[in-house]
Formats: structure tokens, sequence, C-alpha cells
């Protein structure tokens, strides 16, 4: 019998859902045996979406004692990361990426119309709640310069304008999928590939094979949404 | 210009399809059985052949780095560690083989793992990249399905399990040893070095940590040879290289090519060339923030290289070129970038701490030019004092852009002081302390 | 034996030192502020910087171990520029308040800015400013002053075993909390000591004294029967405050909240002149009346009628002296075991910690019988953590579930556990047969009971069959709670032939068969048993230094002096001897005790044959040679385990908790005022939250 106890360990008035529960597990069955400290990044990012984007103190407890970690250990690695927010936030985060390579395409401007937009500064919550604005450093992204980060998606190729757009979307409760705002694919240049225009016929692999030049031979292709 | 036959991330875009389907049919886990038969020693001897260095910055030679390994087992178990913690501003290279061809990051870290007696990998991905992170899962997902990790990978004997590992915000959990505590549920403070990695590392067990390009590239070198590798470059500077191109260029972009292209040559053929053209070049940081910015006259002709851009007293970091064109403030922008290295210090020992808040606040006087002409000698003096002093890399990397500011930009700071001297706005002096 | 060359001398060090350690070997002298020898290495401050050959950048001289052929610089001006840098950073954002900080005059920051700084800042912005946090009544902060090195952190998850302070935020606002709770941790205050700097500084002694004001005596703690090698600093008469004072065998550089904060109950409630009780109520006296009331109430009085009892802080000079004094009256009922422990005098090594507290560090298993070390010893529980640090050592534990800072098998409440155990059942038995130095501990929960003979007796039995005796090894050790119980049982001061101990002799004074208890500082027994007054119970002379029960029962009082007012001898739990010394004198009338047991014998007739401290200590070691032998421990002569005890009846009942309250355990810490802050913050458990004023 483990005597040690921890004065904070009492779980507070948080407590993972039936399904974040679950999560947290296999999350946890990631680690080896006795190493589910492990999980603490996992856990409180389920946390925090599970209190609406911030970190209560009774949050950050209720993960120490999952993890049967010391609390101060748990509090250590919640102001740690820039990702977890310990005061709450509004239901969309937008963080503008403020470093160079952004900076050099414009982010300042993206922050000034958004200060604009949503009547706050930076750090605030707009009054309706929807949206808390803040800057953050290289979100790397920067070949698709300037972008934001809103929720989980990355909305790039950002001109003030284009994001106004998106904020009025997200406010009117559109789904507002991520990416580029130019319709380029991913990082490729605006104007079209500049290479991998002449890739040889491909040669269909076979991982059970030899090195080079084994014959084909490869097995069935899993199907699609594995 | 790298030919396409020759280039190994052939959807870095995602024009093609991501998941194995897509990947099988781009050559992808062709013969990693194989492979993994060729045996662990095999392996190391065919990457250290390749000359492949490691590309997340530092360069250090990838052979090498596996070998460090111990060779015999201890029972402790061993552990392999991608590093996708892509964070370095200008940096966007590991994003784009995530989200668009994770499968060939799989496939290394099959074979890399088992080069180091590894059977099991976490793929740290930083913590904002959640999509790149919900492919990458779902690739696993795919693979193991397929046979092709998990027990038995490929069907070869060896058992090579693959996890993702999310970060939470942090650029120094990008330092090897950071990485590690966050993997083990600590702060991102990076540990002292002796011991290294290799001997006690993720939960005191022998690990080696490798950045995505470096694992993803390792299996196609073994497919096609290292003399194949060894053809692309230059010597000790082997292969292909993703380049992020970034700031003022017309067509921002990532791009294959070959190791010792012409900074020019890179520019103009794959970024569309400088906002405004050539001529209207300031400068170049030629390989993520950390390395120290390049005037255009020396843009001019150099090679993207690690030792080009050594000799040229900067450096390839992670091939991150950020472009600032003539109208650039370029003292704001390496303003910024302490800003930057201010927001990423994490604290734990005293130069950094301190440094990257003094230097940050020297900075912005400096972009305004409310300072005194002797105090561009004390900044460089602070960051001096800074470099090199610390536990991890990043006084370094938060010092080397300042003194590439003040070794190239010299007369611009002293002009702005002047300037503001003049301008009849008095400097508030500081509050006697 | 790496050898290695520092600044061009040669010197072989031992395996496994640092290249900051063979620095100190070779008499150098390397800053450092985060490097801590009893701490895990953090490499942070990174004052300690040093050159090495083919290194590209300097290196941390505390994180690198020492290896062969190592050429090392600590002279170049690389590293003098080097420390300059350091310092410069530590200081641009440190309140230059030096004037106002508690820390000045023996601040680390302070002595090696003088000695590596440069003396002048180039830094011009704003100084942060970080806001104080709450650490619990023990504790002031002044984090602006705060340089980062972790040592509280380190020492509070790893010495204290308390993991309830940390580092949160990053980069510059990185700052050390405890998330405004007390830091629950009987040995928390050894964080002043830690850090280097004023962030961490004693409350109860803020702004109470200067260093270079202070006189400095070095003695022994006598508030519990570690023996903690402590200095005390005086200013005047008063105790100013008590520091930890090196000892590798005891104390380590560490000492107990108890050991450094009682002290202001040295000034409170102090006995400072003799009492008579007249009409039943206590009134001044001169020492001669208060004689005389003794000698006229023994006067004639038979031997048989008489007991003494030596209480938990007597130094051993005064004891021999009141035994001495006691067998010149014939009086055979005497007994130094308040609390009634079935412990014999006679053979040490059935009463004594034979072990040893640095032994511990040899054992690999331990049974934990009636003792809550953490409570009892916080020394010997820091002990026992370390060793468990150190990695395979299992702890068992029976009597009351306690938290003790370490994990352990909890095997049960009460004696039938320990019969189990003895019986070869259950997995600990396995554990103890197996281990190979393996301890078992009794407390005084253990002994201090009707069947205590029989449990100790059972023990032995456990200790001869386990095998926890043999050559070069002790395994059988009793845990002690107060400071004067060994040299107690060493002098002997348990009843004579025909004597009574205590419940005898309670028993005798309600029956009236005791007429006269001497009380030297005994204040933990149940005075009821004494009688509401002289008529209807005992005449009662109390021979002590506090207003504490003993004092309110008293017929007569006699002042004598608390443990920092005299020179005097204390044997620990180990058996080792130790002398305490004076550092202030006894206030008013009071004086040292063997004096005045020496006067006292005068005026009863029985006039005891020394004249000075020197000629009673030669007493002393004639009555046991154990006490020639100052701070050292002789193995106690085995003397035939399962002699000790006596066979007998097991009560079922669970063992009790022989320390409720650690911080008030005596006279003294009951008088604290510190103490009863702790003990509302801790014990009670109110107000262990920030209000807000508890600056």
């Amino acid at each position: 019998m483990k005597m040690t106890r921890y004065r904070e360990g009492e779980p507070g008035d948080f407590v993972f859902t039936a399904a974040d529960q679950a999560r947290a597990r296999v999350l946890v069955a990631r680690y080896p045996e006795g190493r589910q400290a492990s999980a603490v990044l996992a856990l409180l990012d389920l946390a925090q979406r599970q209190s609406g984007g911030w970190l209560p103190r009774e949050a950050i407890e209720y993960v120490a004692n999952f993890l049967e970690m010391a609390p101060i250990r748990v509090h250590e690695v919640a102001s740690f990361y820039s990702m977890f927010n310990l005061k709450p936030v509004g239901r969309h985060l937008i963080q503008v990426c403020r470093t160079t390579p952004c900076w050099l395409r414009g982010a300042a401007e993206l922050t000034d119309s958004c200060c604009e937009k949503l009547g706050v500064g930076l750090g605030e919550t707009s009054e309706d709640g929807e949206f808390t604005l803040i800057e953050v450093e290289c979100l790397g992204a920067c070949a698709n310069a300037p972008m934001v980060q809103i929720g989980d998606d990355y909305y790039e190729d950002l001109t003030p304008e284009r994001l106004r757009q998106i904020l009025d979307d997200l406010k009117a409760g559109k789904e507002v999928p991520g990416g580029s705002r130019i319709g380029r694919q991913s990082s490729m240049a605006e104007g079209g590939m500049t290479t991998l225009k002449d890739l040889p016929a491909p040669a269909p692999a076979d991982p059970s094979g030899a090195p080079a030049g084994a014959p084909a031979g490869a097995p069935a292709a899993p199907g699609e949404g594995a | 210009m790298l030919q396409d036959k020759d280039r190994v991330f052939t959807n870095l875009y995602g024009q093609d399809d991501w998941r194995l389907a897509g990947a099988l049919r781009r050559g992808v886990w062709d013969g990693t059985k194989g492979m993994i038969e060729l045996g662990r020693d095999e392996i190391i001897e065919r990457i250290k052949d390749s000359e492949l260095r490691g590309r997340g910055g530092a360069g250090f030679p990838a052979g090498l780095k596996w070998s460090f390994m111990p060779k015999e087992s201890d029972g402790r178990p061993r552990y392999l560690i991608v590093n996708a913690d892509e964070s370095e501003p200008g940096s966007c290279k590991d994003r784009e083989i995530l989200r668009n061809d994770p499968h060939r990051l799989l496939e290394g870290c099959v074979v890399a793992g088992l080069a180091m007696g590894a059977t099991v990998c976490y793929i740290y991905i930083r913590g904002e990249f959640y999509r790149e992170a919900e492919r990458v899962q779902q690739a696993i997902d795919e693979a193991h399905d397929a046979g092709l990790i998990g027990k038995n990978a490929c069907k070869s004997g060896w058992d090579c399990d693959i996890y993702v590992h999310r970060g939470a915000g942090a650029y120094i959990c990008g330092e090897e040893t950071a990485l590690l505590e966050s993997l083990e549920g600590k702060k991102g403070q990076p540990r002292l070095k002796p011991p290294f990695p290799a001997a006690v590392g993720l939960y005191g067990c022998p690990s080696t940590v490798n950045n995505v390009e470096t694992i993803a590239v390792a299996p196609e070198i073994l497919r096609r040879g290292a003399a194949w590798w060894t053809g692309l470059g230059r010597p000790r500077n082997t292969g292909t290289k993703i380049f992020s191109i970034s700031g003022h260029v017309e067509q921002p972009c990532n791009v294959e090519e070959e190791m010792g292209i012409p900074l020019k040559e890179l520019i103009e053929t794959h970024a569309g060339g400088v906002r405004g053209g050539w001529d209207n070049l300031l400068a170049v940081i030629p390989g993520g923030s950390s390395v120290p910015l390049l005037p255009k006259s020396i843009c001019d002709t150099v090679l993207m290289d690690f030792d080009s851009l050594q000799a040229v007293k900067s450096g390839l970091g992670t091939a991150a070129v950020i472009v600032m064109d003539k109208s650039t403030d370029v003292v704001a922008a390496i303003a910024n970038l302490s800003h930057f290295y201010m927001h990423e210090s994490c604290g734990q020992c005293t130069p950094c701490r301190e440094g990257t808040g003094w230097m940050w606040r020297v900075m912005i006087r400096m972009v305004e030019g409310r300072a005194g002409i002797d105090e561009i000698d004390t900044l460089l003096d602070v960051t001096r004092q800074v470099e090199g002093h610390t536990i991890c890399a990043l006084g370094d990397a938060a010092a080397w852009p300042i003194q590439g500011l003040i070794r190239h930009f010299r007369p611009e700071l002293e002009r702005r002081i002047l300037e503001y001297k003049t301008s009849g706005r008095v400097a508030v002096p500081a509050a006697a302390e | 034996m790496p050898k290695l060359t520092i600044d061009g001398k040669e010197i072989e060090v031992p395996g496994g030192v640092t290249v900051l350690q063979a620095c100190e070997l070779a008499g150098i002298e390397i800053p450092h502020f985060c490097y801590h020898e009893r701490l895990s290495v953090a490499g942070n401050c990174r004052m300690c910087l040093v050159e090495m050959e083919r290194a590209p950048k300097p290196i941390a001289s505390c994180a690198m171990p020492a290896g062969e052929g190592m050429v090392i610089r600590t002279d170049t001006p690389a590293v003098k520029k080097a420390r300059q840098g350091v310092m410069e950073f530590l200081l641009i954002n440190h309140p230059l308040d030096c004037p106002i900080c508690d820390q000045g005059g023996e601040c680390d920051l302070q002595d090696q800015a003088m000695a590596y700084g440069v003396g002048h800042s180039r830094y011009e912005e704003n100084k942060r400013a970080v806001k104080e946090k709450y650490m619990g009544p023990l504790i002031k902060t002044i984090m602006t002053r705060c340089i980062h090195c972790t040592r509280c952190v380190r020492f509070a998850t790893e010495i204290a075993g308390v993991e309830e302070l940390g580092l949160v935020g990053r980069g510059e606002h990185a700052e050390i909390t405890a998330l405004e709770k007390a830091i629950d941790s009987e040995l928390s205050g050894n964080l002043i000591d830690v850090c280097p700097v004023g962030a961490l500084t004693s409350k109860p002694y803020a702004f109470a004294a200067r260093p270079w004001e202070l006189v400095k005596t070095y003695s022994v703690d006598a508030l519990d029967a570690v023996g903690s090698n402590i200095r005390v600093d005086t200013r005047g008469r008063e105790v100013m405050r008590v520091l930890p004072r090196l000892h590798e065998d005891i104390n380590e550089e560490w000492i107990s909240d108890k050991t450094r904060y009682a002290c202001d109950g040295l000034a409170r409630q102090r006995l400072d002149r003799p009492y008579l009780r007249e009409n039943g109520k206590l009134r001044p006296a001169s020492w001669e009346e208060a004689f005389r009331a003794i000698a006229a109430r023994l006067d004639g009085l038979d031997g048989g009628k008489i007991a003494a009892l030596a209480g938990d802080l007597c130094d051993a000079e005064s004891i021999l002296a009141l035994k001495d004094l006691m067998a010149g009256l014939g009086a055979a009922n005497l007994d130094c075991r308040q609390d009634g422990a079935k412990l014999e005098a006679g053979a040490r090594a059935g009463y004594l910690f034979n072990t040893t507290i640095a032994g511990i560090e040899r054992a690999d298993a331990v049974l934990l019988v009636g003792t809550n070390p953490r409570r009892e010893a916080a020394l010997v529980n820091a002990r026992l953590r370390k060793r468990f640090l150190m990695g395979g050592f299992r702890v068992g534990l029976i009597g009351q579930p306690c938290d003790l800072s370490y994990p352990v098998d909890y095997l049960g409440a009460g004696p039938e556990t320990l019969k189990d155990i003895a019986e070869g059942k259950g997995a600990f038995a396995e554990v103890l047969k197996g281990a190979e130095r393996p301890m078992i501990v009794l407390g005084m929960a253990a002994l201090a009971r009707p069947d205590g003979a029989a449990i100790l007796h059972l023990t032995c039995k456990l200790v001869e069959d386990f095998g926890l005796v043999s050559d070069g090894w002790n395994g059988f050790n009793v845990l002690h709670t107060a400071a004067a119980r060994v040299a107690g049982l060493d002098l002997g001061f348990v009843p004579g032939a025909g004597g009574r101990d205590l419940a005898g002799i309670l028993d005798g004074v309600h029956h009236g068969d005791i007429e006269v208890v001497y009380l030297l500082g005994a204040d933990e027994i149940d005075m009821a048993g004494l009688g509401p007054n002289a008529d209807e119970g005992a005449f009662v002379i109390y021979q002590g230094h506090h207003g504490d029960v003993g004092a309110h029962r008293a017929d007569v009082i006699l002042p004598g002096a608390a443990y920092t007012e005299k020179n005097g001898t204390y044997v620990n739990t180990e058996g080792r001897v130790q002398l305490g010394r004076l550092a202030a004198f006894p206030p008013g009338e009071a004086r040292e005790d063997w004096t005045i047991l020496r006067a006292l014998s005068e005026v009863v007739g029985e006039r005891l044959p020394y004249d000075n401290l020197g000629q009673l200590r030669q007493r002393l070691i004639e009555v046991n040679p154990v006490f020639a032998a100052i701070d050292q421990v002789e193995a106690a002569p085995r003397g035939g385990f399962g002699a000790f005890g006596a066979a007998g009846t097991l009560d079922p009942a669970p063992f009790a908790v022989a320390v409720e309250n650690f911080y008030m355990t005596d006279p003294i810490s009951r008088a604290s005022e510190t103490m009863a802050k702790c003990t509302e913050a801790f014990v009670l458990g109110q107000s262990g939250e920030a209000t807000g004023t508890g600056g």
C-alpha cells in the first residue's frame, strides 16, 4: 500500500466525461507502465476542451490525480506550455502568428484589423464572448504567411479582408474549413508547382520484398478511412 | 536543378493521395522488409556512407548519431523519437511531410528503429499541428492494419510500435533533451549533457532524437543506395533538402532541391523571385530565425548548404529562407525575433532567462534609435555573454540574429540613433536603479 | 581515480566527483548558486563555468563528471568574463535592496557579486517585480529577489519529500510558488538556508537582527532525541535564532522546524525566580526560602516516601546530581521514563538506535513498529527517505497509518501483526528474511504501554530469529523521543532496589506512601496523579525553566536553565554523547540545573561531592564510561538478544500515536508562538490558505 498522498489530490468540481475517460485511458496506454505522466499534455488538452477552452484549477488537479502526479508538477506544465489557457477564453480563440515571416507579410495588419473588428485589445475577449484575440509566436506555416490559428485550424495566406470574412462566417455559425485563402494546395507556389511535374511512372511498392528493383507484388492497399 | 526523379518527397504538396494506397503507388514501403534484413550495422554503414546530415538544424551526421546507441542490449528498452516539433521561425517543411507523406516517415521509423534497436517510436508533433497529428495517426492506423508496423513489421520479424505524442506550445521542445523532458510529462527544460540521450534518454533509456525529414529520407537512401545520395549536392553536404521560402518573395513555397543550390537560383526558380526583383533584395535569413542574416552582397553568390553558409558566418539551419526586400525595417525584423526568443526561453538558466529579455528591450529601442551609439557595442557584448554560456542552444540562437544584424547593418543602427537624437525627441532617461 | 589538470596542477580525485568538486579538492574556489552538494545537479545558474580543453564552449563544472586526462582552466580571461556576465544577468532583475534584506551579510549573491562582479550595471531597462507568495507561517518570501536556482524546489522534492514547490511559467516570467499554500513539511525551515539569496527568509526572524550583531554558539538540540547539531545565535541574553550545524552522522546540514523555530518559546513563560506555594497560591520566594521549605518537608522523612522523576529535556549532569541526591536521601523511587516506556537500564543495546542514523544508509529493509519517525525524529525520517531514494529499500509499518514522505508497506495496527511477522507469516517477513541488512525500529508507542515489555521481548526474538544482528550489523533500534532519555537510562535513573517506577510512584502518592515528588523538568506526566495539592497528595518540587504543567502543580519551584542556557551533556537515541553549550545566561535568578541540586544538597544535609562541572563530569564517567567518549558511537555490546523485555500477553489494541503534534512536544515548544501558528496551520488545518495578511 502506497502511503504517499498529495494534499490537493482530491478531485474538485471537474471530472472527465465517460468518453474522455475512455480517451484518456487510450492515451495513457501509449506509454510504458508507470510512465503515465507522459500523457499529461494530452490529458490537459482533453480537460481544456471539456472546460470550454481553458483550464480551471480543478481541471489541472483532476488531471494530476488521474495521473498520480503531484499537483504542483501539473501546474508547472500547464503554465509552461502556451497552448494551455489559464483564464477563460471566447468560443473561438484567434491566434495571430506574429513572428518575422508572418510579420514581413502583414501579420501586424491582421492583428490591428481584428482588434478593430472585435473591439478588443490583445488578450481580450469580445463582448459577445465569441472571440478571444491573442498573438502567438511562429506557428510553422511560414510559406503560407500571414496566417492565424482559430481553434484547431490554420487559416493561411490572409489579408485583413479575408480574415474578417472568416470571423463573420464563424460568428454566423458556419463551418469554416482551414487552409489557404488563395486556393493553393499546401505550400505549393501560388503559380503552380515548379517541380514534380516530370515524375517517373509509379512503381508499386512491395513492403516484403528486397530493397531495390524488387518485382511488384504489393499487398492489396487497405481501404480508405482506415 | 534537381531532377524530379531524384526527389524523395513526391507528394510534398498533397497533390496526390497521402494515404497508404497513394504512398504505395509512389514507392513508399517498397522493399522495407529487405532493408530491415540488412541488419543494424549495415544500415548504419550505408547511412554513414551517404553522408546524410541531420535536417533539424545542427547538421550532425545521422549515421554517426545512430551508431552512438549502445551496441549491446542491457535489457533497457530503447526509443526512437521523431522530432516533429517544427517551430523554428521560417521553417514549415516537416508539416508537409506529416500531412502529405506520412507513410514515408513511418517507413523511416521502422528502418531507423531497427538501426538503433528501438522497437518503440514516438513522433513528437508540435501541439498546434492538430490536423497534421490527426493525419499521422490515421497513417499509423493504416500501416498497423496492413502489418507494416507493429508486431512483425512488414513480416520481417522486427517489431516497431509507433505513437503520436502531441506537444502543447513550446519552441524549446524542439531541443532534443527538452523534448525528452516534455515527452516524460514535464516542463520542456533542456537537460544537461552529458549524459547524452543515446546513453540516458527517454525514461533513462537509450534514445535517439531525429528530425522528421532525416528519418523520412533514410529509407529512400537505402533503396537507391548511398552513392545516389552522395551524387547529389556537394561532399559533406549531400542529397536533397526541403527548403522553406518565406517573406518578401513573389511566391512563397516549400520545395525540395539539391543541397548546395545557389540561394539566388533557389529563390528565382521556385519562389518567383524577390518581390520587386533581385535588386530589391535587402537581406536573407538563410536557415531559420536562429542563424545570422546575410546582406544581398553575400546572397548573390552563396550556396545553400551547411559548409557554404558556415563559411559566411551563417548557417543552413533548417533551410528556412526568410527573404527581406528593401522595404523591410530590418531592425524591427530582428527585434521581432528577439521577442520570439524571449517568449520561448524556458527560463531555466540565467543567461538566457535574463539575457533574452534584456536584448529584446534594447532592440526595441534600437528600432526607434532611442539609444546611445555605445549601446550597440553593449548589446553586442550582451549577446556574447549569452552565447555559449547556456544549457542549450537557444541562447546562441537568440544571440546570433542580433550579431548578424550588427555585423551587416551597424551603419543602419547608428543612423537611427543619430536621427533620433537630432529629431528633437528626447530619450527618456532610464529610471535610476 | 581520474587524474586531471586544473590550472596547470595535476590532481587525482575520487571517481564520481564533478569538475567543480575536483576544483575544490585542488583548493580552487568555484563560484556557484544552484549547485548544492546534497541536492540533484541543476546546472542552471551558470556561475560555475570553467574552460575545458577541447570543449568549444565553457562547461558548467557542477554538472561535468571529472574525467581522466581532463585539462581544466578556471583562471582565464574567458572564465572571468563568463562569471562577470552571469553575475550581471543575475543582478539586472535583482532588487539592490540589500540594506533592508534579511539575507544581507550572509548572502551568496552579495558575496559573489563582490568577488566576481564588475561593480556597475549597464542595464537601463525597468526591473522585474514579482508578487510575493504565501508559504505558511515560517517562510517569508520576497520573490523579486529570486534568482531561479531551484534549490528550494529540489530540497522540497528530494530531501523533504513534499512536492509542493515548483517553478511555474517560463522564461523571465518563471516564478517559484507553493500555490499559495503553507509548505507542509517538518523540514521547511531548511528552505531558507538553501536559498542563496533573500527570496526565502525566516518569517519569525524578519527584521530581527543582522548577522554581525549575533554571538554564535555551537550546541546541540534537545527538543527531540536526535541530537541535531545546531548553532545558537544570541544577542545579549536573547536567542535570536537557531541554525543547523553540519554533522554528517546525525542531521547532515538540516534541522527540523521545531529545532529551528521553537526558540521564541525560550523567552516566554519562563520561571525566573523561585516560588513557594502558600495557602494554595504560588508566591515569589528567595532561593533560601525555597530550599528551607524543601529541607523542612524532607526532614526526617523516610527515603521510601521520596520520589524523583527526570523530564525529557534534562542534561545528564542534572540527572546524575538528582540521582546522587536521592541516593543520599535513601530514595530509590526514580524514573526517567515519563511515558512509561518499558525500557530497562542496563545493556545499552536494548535501548539504543543501534544501527545509527548514518547506518540507515546501509540498510536494505526496515520494519517500523509503533512509530512515526517523521513526527518523532524528523531527521531520522529524512535519513530513511534518503535511503529510500537510493533505491532497493523496503519499509514496513505497523502502527497508525501515516505519510512518511516515502512509500511504505502498511502491515497492520498492533502487536498481533508484529507477532505474525515474528512467526514468519506474511510477505514482509520474507522481505526481512531476504534482506542483507534489515532493521527494526521500535517506537515509544510500542513500548509505552502495559504490554511494552512483552512487545520488546517479542521484538528481540524476531531480531534473533531473522538475524537482524550479526557481525558488523545491528538492526535493532529503539527510537526515542526525549533528549534526556538515553542519558537517564545510561545513568540508571530508574527504580533502585525496592524502588518504584512512575506507575508505582503515582500509585504510592494515591495511597499516601509517597509524600515528596521531585520533578526535574518533568512536565509530561499526568499531574492529577500527584494529587490536587500537598495536603491531599504529594509535596511537589518542580525544578525547571518553564511555567508548564509541572510548575502549575508544584509546591516549590526552583528555576532552572533551558538547554541553550547551560553547559550540559546529552545522549541521543544512537547513544552518542554530545555537549550542549551555554549560549545565553538563564533569566533572572534561574541557575544551571546541576548547581541548583548541588546547593540544595547542602541545605538538606546531603552534600554532593562535586564543586564544579569538571568534577561532575568525572562522576558521569565513573557511573558510566560512555560519557568519556564525546560524539562517538560505540557499538553497544550485544549482550544476548532475547534478554530484553519479558514474555507476556500481548494486548491486541492498536499502537497509539506517540507524538500527536510535532510542533508542541515540550515546555519550550508549547510556549512558542511560532509553534502555535504552525499548530494552527498544519495540525488544526486552519489558515493553511493565504489570507492576504499572512505576511
